[in-house]
């Protein structure tokens, strides 16, 4: 079964609290990484492989360096469309 | 007449406390913080004791932080956040931090490690060879290279006169010292944030230098194995931990009204040119005779030495020719100790921690013992603090704290009484 936006969004918040220590609740779709989570660009690789991990959908280089948002992110990895 | 350095801040992270007052405290007290070591790596190695740190940074940092901070780097903030406030400094951008904000032109941080983010190191190719490229952490570089710590206290305290890392094994946190004393002196920084840190305590390690013979195997006496000066000490116990010092200009502690520990009088450096591990006592005294010229000191001023004293059969007696060598008759009058009989060998961290340990005996007019001496060995014949805390006379004094390392580092800290 594929997993719901919310399913990914909330994976997501605890992956992104784990690694840069910013809360679940403040990561919400239409935050930037850079801009308002304050996440450098080491960090996104490590959430990139996590992600990995937690969704099963490989985030590659060039793909990483478009997604600025935390929407993106949800976008992405539903649209590769893997089941849990 | 050089600028005048003192030291207006201490931060410690060891294997008796998570800061300095009870890092001091059991010192005094003679207690050890060698213990067993209980996980599974350690069951085939011949050395399976060591002095690991008492508050683990887990319970001081939090975790996105931790995740990449080697474990050096770890105790290092922990120890320079401690010194940082002690001085009196304010921390952050916030227009209500409170404390004397310190200009981050003016401001250096000189944090050494005498083996740098070894664990990283070797964790990392665990990680490599276990699940692959990929899953090397991208912080795994700034993690374990040696000058991470410096980087990170200068990020941390906004020091931009510059951040240095030397390397001199045992030796590394007191060179650290040094410089930091010269940077101010040479006019190139009006604060330093000073100091070193070590966290080695990993299979390879112990392998490593029990490989040399150079560690005691006295594994079911964990508390009794760092024996400095006993007949039957068999070699060094290794510990983990960091010391911090906040060394500043006179000038610019008094115009703040800041409270001055003690002044940071010289530093003497010696290169022994000839052993890469076994250091030698004519070394050893040139940076004793250096550190006093460098000083402004004479022998006689001399009450206190904190000595390197690893528990080594042969450095330990090493150690004792070369401060008579140096001191001549007023070696007798000087009251010696080794910290290192209870905070075990703290490596790069060694020399940051024992110069706290030495200006706060001057300070305190006590010197903590050293311990686990049950026989003295007969070629010791100088007079060693054993059982209760030794008092030192008041008024003016100065004291040494000495640190040798492999590659034949010899570097001698003075420290003086601060006459207000």
């Amino acid at each position: 079964m594929a997993l719901s936006d919310q399913e990914i969004l909330s994976g997501l918040g605890d992956i992104i609290e784990e690694i840069a220590g910013v809360p679940a609740a403040d990561v919400t779709p239409e935050k930037s990484f850079v801009d308002d989570l304050d996440i450098d660009s080491l960090s996104m690789v490590e959430i990139a492989v996590a992600a990995q991990d937690q969704f099963g959908v490989e985030i590659p280089d060039d793909e990483l360096k478009n997604l600025k948002t935390v929407k993106d992110v949800v976008v992405y990895v539903q649209g590769k469309g893997v089941s849990a | 007449m050089s600028t005048s350095v003192v030291v207006t801040g201490l931060g410690a992270t060891t294997p008796l406390g998570g800061d300095v007052a009870s890092t001091w405290s059991a010192l005094l007290a003679g207690r050890s913080g060698v213990k067993s070591i209980e996980a599974d790596w350690a069951k085939d190695l011949p050395v399976r004791i060591a002095a690991t740190i008492a508050v683990e940074p887990s319970e001081v940092l939090p975790r996105h932080r931790l995740r990449r901070l080697d474990r050096c780097q770890q105790f290092a903030l922990i120890a320079a956040h401690e010194a940082w406030r002690d001085a009196g400094f304010a921390f952050g951008d916030e227009e209500a931090a409170e404390g004397f904000r310190v200009d981050g032109d003016r401001l250096g941080a000189v944090v050494s490690s005498g083996i740098g983010g070894i664990i990283t190191t070797l964790d990392s190719y665990d990680t490599l060879r276990e699940k692959g490229w990929k899953r090397v952490s991208p912080f795994a570089v700034p993690m374990l290279m040696p000058n991470g710590a410096a980087g990170q206290v200068s990020i941390e305290f906004g020091a931009k006169a510059g951040a240095h890392a030397l390397a001199s094994a045992c030796a590394s946190s007191a060179e650290a010292i040094g410089y930091g004393i010269d940077m101010i002196r040479a006019g190139r920084a009006d604060v330093v944030i000073a100091g070193g840190t070590e966290a080695a305590i990993h299979q390879l390690n112990l392998a490593a230098f029990a490989s040399m013979r150079a560690m005691s195997t006295r594994n079911d006496e964990p508390e009794r194995a760092s024996r400095p000066y006993d007949k039957n000490r068999d070699g060094f116990v290794l510990g983990e931990g960091s010391g911090i010092v906040i060394l500043e200009s006179e000038e610019h502690a008094r115009a703040r009204g800041a409270r001055i520990y003690a002044v940071a009088a010289g530093v003497g450096y010696s290169a022994d040119a000839n052993d890469i591990v076994q250091n030698d006592a004519d070394g050893m005294a040139k940076a004793m005779g250096r550190a006093l010229t460098d000083a402004g000191l004479e022998p006689s001023d001399i009450v206190h030495i904190n000595a390197h004293g690893t528990s080594t059969p042969i450095g330990d007696v090493g150690e004792i020719k070369a401060i008579k060598k140096a001191l001549g008759e007023a070696a007798g009058r000087i009251v010696v100790t080794s910290t290192k009989s209870m905070t075990g060998h703290l490596l790069g961290g060694t020399g940051a921690v024992e110069s706290i340990a030495t200006l706060l005996a001057l300070r305190e007019g006590l010197v903590p013992p050293t311990i686990n001496i049950d026989d003295l060995d007969d070629e010791v014949d100088l007079d060693i603090a054993q059982g209760e805390p030794r008092k030192l006379p008041g008024g003016p004094a100065a004291a040494l704290n000495n640190s040798f390392g492999f590659g034949g580092h010899n570097v001698c800290v003075a420290f003086r009484r601060h006459q207000s």
